[in-house]
């Protein structure tokens, strides 16, 4: 959990990934098409992955990637990121966080 | 001399050419007689009136005979085109049928069928809230009572994307493949169903006229909707790909050495896994489509709602009408 917490700080937006997720591979092209530039970090190459990967679970992120964190609080995963998409607060929390500025 | 004697009034049709040749043949018969037999001439007026009278009967029933033919050649042939109908119909919906026409067997399984007939039921109901949707619309509703009816259709469609995520889970293969919609619609489908963006262009021109606000809304929701579509889509790609090479990958050894089966195994293990992760694409594709619908109804007025709701099921409606011309259309 310290790991995950740590890392989801450093950046404003940051995404927990495994290399063979597809549906990661999308939300990372979202991320990319919305201008930000977001901080991948892959539990499968990650020395502490497993215990990475429980400790998002704990958060409630099902299944545990995508893990989506911005401005340091955690978003969601998939669905979550695609509902904020929708209704626009995705964008508004990208800003906040200045990850993106418009 | 031959058209001298009496004869009946007979149409010309070409059975009775020959009767009519015969008849004058046997009037010239008759007239060699000698006419001054006059009680004999009588009973042979009679006997020729008698025998016109069954050569009648006899055209009058070879011709119902004919026409109670061709009217079962009529009916058999439509039949015949129902058949065909709904044996197309069978096949589309995944229903092996062998050609030698013994036993049906469904190749989806039952996850396949029970979704279909879910989906089926569903419509009805939606069919049956359009109605009464469209009626109050046309009745000048007030916004409350629109209100409620429309907030039930909303309520519907969560409904469908529910049914259609527990199908995803048993067989997401039926689901993508579209076998569950009407071709025409199958044609325009994107990751098993409508695609958000395109429903929204649809819709966009019907709704005025709405304010600057809502315009900006409706804009950015078709933009958002576009944007995820794309990221989904390409979520997809990448997984055929990586799929694809999954399949590809070998080493090259004798045939038949334990290392290249392990080495089957594994693609294949590796292979299940990837397919395993098909369903969360089409759950959120369907995530997308509800919360589009969501949001458009949270942008528009009760009535811009209501109005935006028909014009959907309008829409779809008719590409199902226009599947089933597609599908009775004659062919060569």
């Amino acid at each position: 959990m310290d790991r995950v917490r740590e890392l989801a700080s450093k950046k404003a937006a940051v995404i927990f990934t495994k290399s063979s997720c597809c549906m990661c591979h999308s939300i990372k092209s979202l991320f990319y098409e919305l201008g930000a530039s977001p901080a991948i970090h892959e539990l499968d190459h990650e020395a502490s992955g497993r215990e990475m990967e429980w400790a998002l679970r704990n958060l409630g992120c099902t299944p545990s990637v995508p893990a989506v964190f911005i401005g340091g609080r955690f978003i969601g995963s998939a669905k979550d990121v695609i509902s904020y998409h929708v209704d626009g607060s995705l964008k508004q929390m990208l800003i906040d966080a200045k990850a993106i500025w418009f | 001399m031959a058209d001298g004697s009496p004869r009946t009034d007979i149409s010309s049709d070409d059975t009775d050419e020959k009767n009519q040749r015969f008849d004058r043949g046997k009037s010239t018969a008759i007239v060699a007689y000698d006419s001054s037999d006059r009680s004999k001439d009588k009973t042979d007026q009679k006997t020729l009136r008698r025998l016109a009278q069954n050569r009648e009967a006899a055209r009058k029933s070879r011709l119902r005979k004919k026409y109670a033919y061709v009217q079962q050649l009529e009916s058999s042939r439509l039949k015949l085109t129902q058949l065909e109908q709904e044996l197309q119909r069978a096949r589309q919906q995944g229903i092996f049928i062998s050609s030698s026409g013994d036993q049906a067997h469904s190749s989806g399984g039952n996850g396949a069928m029970t979704f279909d007939v879910e989906y089926a039921r569903w419509l009805e109901e939606q069919n049956r809230q359009i109605n009464e949707l469209r009626s109050a619309v046309t009745a000048h509703a007030g916004d409350g009572e629109l209100r409620i009816i429309v907030d039930g259709i909303m309520a519907h469609y969560d409904e469908i994307f529910r049914l259609k995520s527990n199908a995803a889970k048993n067989d997401v293969f039926h689901l993508l493949s579209g076998m569950w919609k009407t071709p025409a619609e199958r044609c325009f489908m994107w990751l098993g169903g409508f695609r958000p963006s395109e429903l929204l262009k649809l819709l966009v021109n019907q709704l005025e006229p709405l304010t600057e606000q809502q315009l900006t809304g409706i804009g950015n929701l078709q933009q958002s909707s576009q944007q995820a579509e794309d990221a989904l889509s390409q979520g997809m790609e990448a997984l055929q790909q990586s799929l694809a090479e999954t399949l590809c990958s070998g080493s090259l050894g004798s045939a038949g050495s334990s290392g290249n089966v392990a080495n089957y195994m594994g693609q294949m293990a590796m292979a299940m896994g990837k397919l395993g992760t098909l369903d969360g694409f089409i759950r959120q594709a369907d995530n997308l489509r509800q919360q589009t619908l969501q949001q458009m109804n949270r942008l528009l007025t009760t009535r811009q709602s209501a109005r935006a709701l028909l014009a959907i099921h309008d829409y779809f409606s008719r590409l199902r009408a226009l599947s089933s011309l597609w599908l009775a259309r004659p062919r060569e």
